[in-house]
């Protein structure tokens, strides 16, 4: 590795203070498993590490107030995957969580750094964005929130400012109820990229909401009222040609992991399994 | 001109206080300035987990993790594990299976299986497999581990 140094500030104040020191050749370090690879490989560039494992303010465990769930930059992807709660209300977030890395990566890696790293292929995205989740990013000024698609600009990009950086994630408890599902494509089970990756939520009026990942620059959202995708008694046909409408809106692209015909005719496939699946936990009561 | 930095650190029960340049990873630290070579280097990007050690009571790879980062918390390798000159039982499990060929990667996967059946004495096979799934054995005897996890878990009281 390349030298920096290294700062652990004990306040968001002092994070603040150090982000407009060292401006962009700072980077935040969290749980490390993606910033440390990059600094190995030279991907990634920095003078400066600031570890923001000693900030006060942030708790260790996932929280719950005002009927959110708020999950801070320190909380390693293990620690959110161990709570009771959080697993019975966004069970497809958990079945992307826990197919992140392996057990040791889970013990570091941060979901807030998932969101951050900004991968088109990252696997908790997709479920995040069906949640509704929202990014609350911190700055001198004040704290803004970003819905976390809109967060994601593109392949390693985000919509932080300079001498911003994430403090959490945090997504809202159902109001209603709501079936969601979750599915990828690896080439090998364990640490690989997905070759696809998607989420689907099916709600009792009969809306259902699609996310792509790894099939373009960024997520792709899709959204089908009809009600022909919420009845499973609809003409496979129809329900075909409603999901290749949604899917007709992603871009995926040939490389190491998948052609781009393979990849369109895989999100066919796999969206077909968990739009199942979605309806299944809609009936069972589970969100 | 980057200085190096104080650590204080337990590993294996002992504390140890030594400084360090803050882009030392915790890996490079344990094998080439204390000597403890039973952590294994092998991708160094956390694919493989040769190098895993127990960090404040979880499993981490040590690849992934600055020496700095570490301080103030305790760490356990392989030479840790047990008593000097004494096995665990997962250790000794993995020699009546057969479960050891070139050794390479058996210090990082006895490190998942004692976190791994710490925390689930009883795990199905499936659970192990998931337990292992971030340790790599080029050798391929994955069965044999297996075999010898499940030995351990079938002789506890359930
Ligand atoms: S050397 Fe750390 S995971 Fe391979
Ligand atoms: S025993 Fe040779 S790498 Fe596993």
């Amino acid at each position: 590795m390349k030298p920096f140094l290294y700062q652990r500030p004990g306040s968001l104040a002092q994070t603040f203070d150090l982000l407009s020191e060292y401006g962009s050749s700072a980077r935040i370090l969290a749980g490390g498993t993606d910033l440390i690879v990059g600094l190995r490989q030279q991907s990634v560039d920095a003078s400066v590490l600031v570890d923001i494992k000693g900030i006060g303010e942030f708790l260790p465990e996932v929280a719950f107030a005002d009927g959110h769930f708020v999950i801070g930059a320190t909380t390693d992807i293990s620690r959110v995957c161990e709570n009771e709660k959080f697993r019975a209300t966004f069970p497809a977030l958990v079945e992307a969580m826990e197919t992140v890395g392996s057990v040791q990566i889970r013990n570091r890696a941060t979901l807030v750094g998932n969101v951050c790293n900004a991968s088109p292929a990252a696997d908790t995205v997709p479920p995040l964005a069906i949640y509704g989740a929202m990014v609350n990013v911190g700055g001198r000024d004040g704290t803004r929130q970003v819905p976390v698609q809109e967060f994601i600009r593109g392949p390693r990009q985000t919509a932080l400012r300079p001498g911003e950086f994430v403090l959490s994630v945090q997504l809202p408890v159902p109001n209603a109820p709501l079936g969601v599902a979750f599915a990828r494509l690896t080439r090998r089970r364990g640490v690989d990229l997905a070759t696809v990756n998607l989420s689907c939520s099916i709600d009792s009026v009969g809306t259902v909401r699609f996310a792509f990942g790894a099939v373009g620059p960024r997520l792709v959202l899709g959204i089908e009222r009809s009600g022909v995708l919420a009845d499973s008694g609809a003409p496979a046909g129809d329900r075909d040609a409603a999901l290749a409408n949604l899917i007709a809106a992603t871009s995926p692209r040939t490389d190491i992991r998948g052609t781009q015909d393979y990849r369109s005719a895989m999100l066919l496939v796999l969206s077909r399994r968990i739009l199942a699946e979605a309806a299944g936990r809609l009936d069972s009561g589970q969100p | 001109m980057i200085d190096a930095l104080p650590v204080v650190l337990n590993i294996n029960g002992l504390k140890y206080e030594f400084e360090v340049l803050p882009y030392r990873s915790l890996l490079d630290v344990l094998r080439d300035e204390l000597g403890l070579t039973g952590t294994k280097e092998c991708c160094a990007v956390g694919e493989c987990g040769a190098c895993t050690v127990h960090f404040d009571g979880r499993s981490i790879n040590a690849c992934l993790m600055l020496a700095i980062e570490a301080d103030g918390g305790s760490v356990t390798t392989i030479e840790g594990i047990a008593p000097p000159g004494e096995m665990t039982r997962v250790q000794d499990a993995f020699l009546e299976h057969g479960a050891v060929q070139c050794g390479f990667c058996i210090p990082g996967m006895v490190m998942s299986a004692e976190y791994l059946l710490a925390r689930n004495p009883h795990p199905t096979e499936e659970e192990t497999r998931e337990g292992l799934s971030g340790n790599l054995c080029r050798c391929g005897g994955y069965n044999r581990m297996l075999q010898a996890i499940s030995s351990v878990s079938e002789e506890s009281t359930p």
